[in-house]
């Protein structure tokens, strides 16, 4: 299968690493990678904040980019709850009616890594290996949004070596929120230090998620306070092996 | 033009002018009546209400009067009022005060009151007045701090939807309804349930086998 | 006085910062809504169908907004014909003065309320007072923050940020009552003690309504202490406020939301007391009742397509008490009588989307989307919440914030901007980065990094790796091929996070 990533312009800018997993992953289930360099930003930070008619190019962009796409997989639950979501909301409220179309049409080629694997390819256990104490953060808009349920879980549950720990309280936003983490840093703070704690309750060496925004976030605040316990993007757990270490 | 029949316009064309419209495809749900066996959904409507901490007493018709009067002593209920047309045969030979308008006061002193109801609901143990026949008027249920109420196990429907069909005439006629589920109560300190608060405190369900 | 109304006094965030200090209410809330989420979770699964439920709730009130006007007409006559009074109030002011004519006509100096949360949008107590008028709250929550002083911080539990031991102390001093213990039994029976008098005696009572029916003109209170009861039964005269958008079209509509509104309120299977009643009975109940139809900024809302689902609203809680925003911040930082996530789209929308303070309420959220799931009637409170926070900031003049998200657009719209900006911002962190962080920004971002570290920009970013990469075909297929490939883990590579 030819599938064009979308790799986001977080992970793009700041985490190559996820997007090079990614990719690798991909290959090594047996399917042609490709990139298509014309793609930027999904928009979401836009539309998030209230600018979605600042939003409008970028959606065109998205939509022009992958028109001729079989599949678009992209390691982050929030850009693709962002296209799935809210890409026809978009369009509709700025009464772009072409837009709205186009956006319909490429909507359904679109996924996030984990559900594509499990969902449409079938695929549960990715031959990886990674030898560590994990906890695993489900992102709101992989859950309320993407409803990938349990796919990240079951991803995880077939990784060699990995020491599946539960996160406590794992439905909790950890208050990242895009600029609402900035615009109320105050309450944002609050939510992370809970998330944080129940992070460290765990042990684990590493905490896990599909978005790097999320995990930024996480990261952050265990960073900050010198917990020893590192954010690690599920694709790069994924593409792990004895060979190869991504993470 | 009074400045309440101003609004009144004005609310009315500001509706019209918003330029809401209804989904054609729009259809409500029929009401289907519970298809568990009679016995089942009786059964859990005693469940549920006791969980409610009503107390469910169940007898045969001849018993009623028996277990309403045991239900009174046990609570030391002595003052006993009843609607003024409550079938003698729930109370026996029980002295009791018939309602014939009784005023606040009187009625204050009252310590329990017995009647029966219109419908009950097996899905959230609800017992349901429409203060028809032998119901009374809604402070005689209100004020004393005893209720006992007498329920036929063929008054027990499954669900809400279909208590509420079966209450359409008693609204229609523009007769008030009083849904009690359990004694009164409250959540308002931290969430969590406590019973007795303003309405009765003890409520005494006497559940009466069909013939 | 217990001060309500919907108009925030300062924005959320500057609220907030007050509210988060307050660790005692932050875990009184905590243990609240904890609770009542695990046991909203179990109300909600022993019916069958819940999701088809859900969608009867928001489809029987959609069809009730579209045929407002005829459905309120149609609840006028029927309530008219029943011995009722029927009242128009475009606004609050109006409302409160119409309760007020009514109580005083009848020479009240007191009256007794079941807690209504329109009267407390409209601030009736305090104009009620201004005519002489003293308004008993008699709900329990209503009357400990009455008592108090102090602002409701929930829709159904007025109180929920003070705990018992503070409603004890509070009862002490403000009822003389004598409690040996802070167990809520004790405390109820303090209240009932002290309101039993008034409602047996008080001429006028003030109710607001849950529902009213426009085929039977029927009215309903949802309650479980009795104090509704005892309200709407027991005094000559009864005055009920009630917001346009609860009128539902038939009697029959009713019971799915008694189904709904009880599992997502309290998770209870059903509240202890519902009332109905339908004008005046001879011989029961208010011998003359009143109903105040309230707009207060409703139609407003229901000329938005986007907007409109507010409306839907059955004031159950059941998103305040999911929400990790409402959560830590509590109610009183919104500063409105309606917190939480529906506060969030409703003050500003009841306010014209005109008050500054109300306007920074739409991002009081982090967007997490647990308030549509627990929302029995399926407001999409996060697609509102991003709908107005675009037509806030459409209203604002050109700000720094504006032309932020402008320029962004603009790098971001084509590639080789985007690509442009990544290599000037890894150039111009330099000074910032220590040890592959960032710790400290300057301006707004400092919000970020005042108690959060920030990853660097890495040295390459991923399309300028993927130019360089090997062709894959050039790579054996197998895991094998790791070490062949270091260069990819080169740790000059490694990201920074």
């Amino acid at each position: 299968m030819r599938i064009d990533l979308f790799i986001t312009c977080l992970n793009d800018a700041l985490f190559p690493r996820t997007g090079e997993a990614t990719a690798r992953l991909l290959e090594r289930l047996g399917h042609e990678v490709t990139f298509d360099e014309n793609q930027t930003c999904c928009g979401q930070m836009h539309v998030n904040s209230g600018y979605r008619r600042e939003a409008l190019p970028l959606v065109r962009r998205f939509v022009d980019t992958f028109r001729d796409a079989d599949v678009v997989v992209a390691p982050s639950g929030s850009c693709v709850g962002m296209v799935r979501d809210l890409y026809p909301r978009v369009a509709e409220w700025e009464g772009d009616h072409a837009l709205l179309e186009d956006v319909r049409a490429v909507l359904p080629k679109v996924f996030e890594l984990s559900e594509f694997l499990v969902r449409h390819l079938g695929v549960e256990d990715v031959g990886a290996y990674y030898p560590h104490r994990v906890t695993y953060h489900q992102t709101c808009h992989a859950m309320r949004v993407l409803r990938v349920g349990d796919a990240p879980l079951r991803l995880l549950s077939n990784v060699r070596g990995l020491n599946l720990v539960e996160l406590p309280a794992v439905d909790q936003c950890c208050g990242f929120g895009g600029t609402f983490s900035v615009k109320n840093a105050d309450t944002s703070t609050a939510m992370l230090a809970d998330k944080v704690a129940s992070v460290m309750s765990t042990g684990a060496e590493a905490c896990t998620a599909g978005d790097n925004s999320c995990l930024m976030h996480i990261g952050g605040g265990l960073s900050r306070l010198r917990s020893g316990t590192r954010v690690v993007h599920l694709a790069e757990i994924l593409a792990s092996t004895e060979h190869e270490v991504y993470a | 033009m009074s400045t309440e029949s101003e609004a009144r316009l004005e609310i009315l064309t500001r509706i019209a002018r918003a330029g809401a419209r209804a989904d054609p495809s729009f259809r409500r749900a029929p009401v289907t009546p519970g298809a568990r066996a009679r016995e089942v959904v009786v059964e859990q409507f005693a469940e549920f209400a006791a969980e409610y901490r009503a107390s469910v007493t169940r007898v045969d018709a001849a018993d009623v009067a028996r277990a309403v009067a045991e239900l009174l002593a046990r609570r030391g209920s002595v003052r006993v009022v009843v609607p003024s047309d409550l079938p003698d045969d729930l109370l026996g030979a029980l002295p009791a005060l018939r309602d014939e308008g009784l005023d606040t006061a009187a009625l204050d002193r009252m310590q329990a009151v017995v009647t029966t109801c219109a419908v009950a609901v097996a899905e959230t143990g609800t017992v349901v007045l429409d203060h028809g026949p032998g119901q009374g008027r809604r402070a005689l249920t209100l004020v004393p701090d005893h209720h006992v109420c007498v329920i036929r196990e063929s008054q027990v429907v499954d669900g809400v939807p279909e208590a509420v069909a079966s209450l359409r005439g008693s609204v229609l006629a523009g007769r008030p309804l009083t849904w009690i589920s359990g004694p009164s109560a409250t959540s308002d300190i931290e969430l969590s349930r406590v019973e007795g608060v303003h309405g009765p405190r003890v409520l005494d369900l006497v559940l009466v086998r069909d013939v | 006085m217990s001060a309500g109304g919907i108009r925030p006094a300062r924005t959320f965030q500057k609220a907030a910062k007050v509210t988060l200090a307050n660790a005692q209410m932050r875990r009184n809330l905590r243990h609240a809504t904890t609770t009542i989420r695990e046991k909203r979770l179990r109300a909600v699964a022993e019916l069958p169908d819940w999701e088809a439920l859900r969608g009867e709730g928001a489809d029987l009130k959609d069809f009730a907004m579209a045929n407002l006007g005829d459905l309120l007409l149609d609840l006028e006559a029927a309530v008219t014909s029943r011995g009722g009074q029927v009242h128009w109030a475009r606004d609050a002011e109006e409302a409160r003065e119409i309760v007020a004519r009514i109580a005083t006509s009848h020479g009240a100096r007191e009256v007794i309320k079941v807690k209504s949360i329109s009267t407390d949008e409209i601030e009736l107590n305090a104009a009620l007072e201004r005519h002489g008028v003293h308004a008993v709250e008699t709900d329990l929550a209503e009357l400990i923050v009455q008592l108090a002083e102090d602002r409701p911080s929930h829709i159904l539990v007025p109180a929920i940020h003070r705990n018992r031991a503070e409603i004890r102390d509070l009862f002490r001093r403000r009822l003389g009552a004598e409690l040996l213990t802070d167990d809520p039994k004790a405390l109820a029976e303090a209240a009932r003690v002290y309101l039993r008098g008034k409602f047996l005696t008080t001429k006028v009572a003030v109710s607001g309504a849950n529902f009213a029916v426009a085929e039977s003109g029927t009215v309903c209170v949802v309650e479980s202490e009795g104090n509704g009861r005892m309200c709407v039964t027991m005094p000559d005269v009864l005055v009920t406020v009630m917001g346009i958008e609860k009128v539902l079209p038939t009697w029959q509509d009713v019971a799915v939301f008694l189904r709904l509104l009880p599992r997502s309120s309290t998770a209870e299977r059903m509240n202890p007391y519902t009332s109905f009643w339908s004008g005046v009975r001879e011989g029961d109940g208010p011998r003359e009742f009143h109903l105040v139809l309230l707009d207060g900024g409703r139609t407003e809302v229901l000329a938005d397509e986007v907007g409109r689902q507010t409306l839907r609203c059955i004031r159950c809680s059941a998103c305040l008490n999911v929400c990790p925003v409402y959560e830590r911040a509590g109610g009183h930082a919104y500063g409105s009588v309606y917190p939480g996530p529906i506060g969030a789209i409703l003050t500003p929308q009841l306010l014209h989307l005109e008050d500054a303070n109300a306007n920074t309420l739409p991002w009081a959220s982090s967007l997490c989307g647990a308030c549509y799931d627990a929302c029995p009637v399926r407001i999409d409170i996060p697609e509102v919440l991003l709908y107005l926070r675009g037509r806030i900031n459409e209203e604002k003049p050109l700000n720094a914030e504006a032309v932020a998200f402008r320029s962004a657009a603009w790098v971001m719209s084509e590639p080789h901007r985007f690509e442009g900006a990544i290599k000037l911002a890894r150039t111009g962190q330099g000074p910032l980065v220590r040890d592959g962080a960032i710790h400290a920004l300057p301006g707004l971002l400092g919000g970020w990094t005042d108690s959060r570290d920030l990853p660097a920009f890495p040295r390459q970013s991923f399309r300028e790796w993927w130019r360089t990469r090997p062709a894959p075909t050039e790579r054996p297929d197998d895991g094998n091929a790791g070490l062949g490939e270091g260069e990819l883990l080169a740790p000059e590579r490694e990201d920074t996070r």
